[in-house]
């Protein structure tokens, strides 16, 4: 029987020849990430009376939501999450200053196609952008999945969107996602697997995939998934990661979808998320206008280099508008590296941007929360009540192309206006 | 597995940032528990009495996957979650923690706040005494019955380690 890419994925991963969607097994995942809730885990294993781990080198720990600490509480907590990887002997621990673990664990070539990863984190569905299948889960199944090397997974039925390229001037890969978010609603995708398919990704940049498969999250899915092409493995080998390394699943052509979505690029236009709910999407011309607080550029969404890169395109030679904050949270090191290695850094700052050392931030409510009534024009992935600071405050969500423009104008302003008619 | 009491009904796509504010997600989960739901209804986490049971409609904990959002409404000692369906991450963190949680279409019409209801985990039947009807909820794998036989994911590994 024709197979999906979730299909394929967990067989190969629970050890078995073929599982079908509804099936519950018991898969072995390759890369088991906890990121600032570590400690937790470590706690729980105390409660389990064993300290025995399965493979450590399947553990990856990343301090990145509330880095550096603020309070001795957390200071105390990633003391104890660095004094075990180091009892323990685990090589991929990343500490206060490396960055978003979901970013700096794809950058660093651990996450290949065909793997199966889990993490302590809802948005771990990013790692589909190489063709892996990433899935978060609670503290205490990562802790048993520390030792005994396995987990539950029901097997998800799969939903394919087919994207059609070009995209208009102006639009992103947040753009097409929020389109979707918006058309589909924040549980059009509950417990599925959603592939992505259609002209728009040949050739398309890692990060404007890990864009559409962290931001699939925002539909309730439980895996996104981007097929593995030329654009995967020259990125693999960049990162000394070669062919002989992974394995990649594609989904077969017939295979069974339970819903087919298509988005036609070309008719896309940049797309708002509206407070309170991420499926609240309006086309710019609905919100533009409306007055701005604070503009965040940052997560693990929308703070990689290419986001970077665009929105400091439009900051160049402009300045932030009188009164309003301007936060740029780099997603890692290494894209801080880059960006002041290519002056970008610069072009933030003569704008008049703080930039703040790189991780989660305000979009994990470290830093950047609004007062009440105030409004934030973000990058990030959620603008639920209560996120960032007032629960009177309001979140609205765009690409970084948006949040420069809007930026620069102090009200939410269609990107479109600082582009050229070519570009 | 059959409980008894109040029905608390809340409505559709409750994100856990609701459940637990995030300004509270450091405190102990005795404390969260003092506040859960409380911009929603603050009346529930005031008069809740071991044994009630939450209804509340589709994608009910959506968002962040935090696992102190189920804790602190187990603390509160309701005896079940019923929804329409839930977010995939609470869904997963309830038999987790050994909170029941039954997905049972049609209980959001089917139920008014202050009616008393009975859940029977194992046969997946919710009753609403108030009124006579009966709803039945989807079935729940035995392996997830199974762990929330023991409470949760930790006491049941806890048992499997102790048999090696």
């Amino acid at each position: 029987m024709a197979k999906t890419f979730a299909e394929k994925v967990l067989a190969r991963a629970a050890g078995l020849a073929e599982v079908s969607s509804g099936q519950v097994v018991d898969v072995y995942p390759h890369l088991i990430m906890s990121h600032a809730a570590s400690w937790r885990c470590i706690k729980t294993l105390e409660k389990l009376g064993t300290d025995k781990l399965y493979d450590v080198d399947r553990i990856a720990m990343v301090m990145d939501h509330n880095s550096p600490a603020r309070t001795a509480k957390t200071a105390d907590d990633q003391k104890l999450c660095r004094a075990f990887a180091e009892q323990k002997g685990i090589k991929k621990f990343y500490d206060i200053d490396a960055g978003i673990a979901h970013v700096v664990l794809i950058e660093d070539g651990y996450v290949r196609p065909g793997m199966v990863l889990i993490g302590t984190d809802s948005h771990t569905t990013i790692y589909g952008a190489l063709g892996a299948a990433g899935t978060g889960v609670g503290f205490s199944e990562v802790t048993a999945a520390w030792v005994s090397g396995f987990l539950w997974m029901r097997v998800p039925d799969s939903i394919k969107v087919v994207i059609n390229g070009p995209l208009a001037r102006g639009t992103t890969a947040k753009d097409v996602m929020l389109k979707l978010i918006g058309d589909l609603t924040a549980d059009g995708a509950t417990y599925c697997s959603v592939e992505f398919h259609g002209s728009y990704l040949q050739g398309l940049s890692v990060s404007e995939r890990m864009t559409l498969c962290n931001l699939a999250m925002e539909l309730g899915c439980k895996f996104a998934y981007v097929p593995p092409d030329a654009v995967t493995r020259v990125y693999l080998s960049e990162r000394g990661v070669g062919p002989g390394d992974y394995q990649e699943i594609h989904p077969d052509p017939d295979a069974t979808y339970i819903r087919t979505v298509v988005i036609e690029g070309a008719q896309l236009e940049p797309q708002i998320a509206c407070p309170h709910t991420v499926d609240n999407v309006k086309p710019i011309g609905a919100v533009a206008g409306k007055k701005v607080d604070q503009v965040f550029i940052g997560s693990c969404t929308n703070a990689k280099y290419e986001d970077l890169a665009q929105a400091a395109a439009i900051l160049k030679g402009h300045k932030v508008a009188p009164g309003v904050r301007l936060i740029v949270t780099p997603a890692s090191k290494k894209i801080l590296e880059r960006i002041i290695k290519e002056g970008i850094y610069s072009t933030f700052l003569e704008s008049g941007a703080l930039l703040t050392n790189p991780g989660c931030g305000a979009c994990a409510g470290d830093g950047g929360s609004m007062a009440d009534g105030e409004v934030t024009l973000s990058t990030a992935n959620r603008n639920f009540q209560g996120r960032m600071g007032s629960y009177s405050a309001e979140i609205y969500l765009g690409s970084p192309l948006v949040a420069a423009a809007t930026a620069i104008r102090g009200v939410i302003t269609d990107p479109r206006e600082f582009l050229s008619k070519e570009g | 597995m059959t409980s008894r009491g109040r029905c608390w009904k809340f409505g559709d796509n409750i994100p856990t940032d609701q459940i637990v504010r995030s300004d509270r997600a450091f405190a102990s989960i005795e404390e969260m528990a003092k506040y859960v739901l409380e911009n929603l209804n603050p009346a529930f986490a005031r008069n809740v009495q071991p044994g009630d049971i939450l209804v509340a409609g589709k994608h009910f904990g959506q968002s962040s996957g935090r696992a102190i959002a189920p804790k602190a409404l187990k603390a509160t000692g309701i005896a079940a979650v019923v929804v329409e369906y839930a977010a995939r991450l609470f869904y997963r963190n309830c038999f987790e923690i050994g909170l029941p949680l039954l997905e049972c279409p049609g209980i959001t019409d089917g139920v008014s706040d202050g009616d008393t209801l009975s859940v029977d985990m194992a046969a997946g039947l919710v009753r609403n005494e108030t009124t006579g009807k009966e709803f039945r909820a989807k079935p729940i794998d035995p392996f997830l019955m199974g762990m929330l036989a023991v409470g949760g994911l930790i006491p049941m590994a806890a048992k499997l380690a102790g048999e090696d």
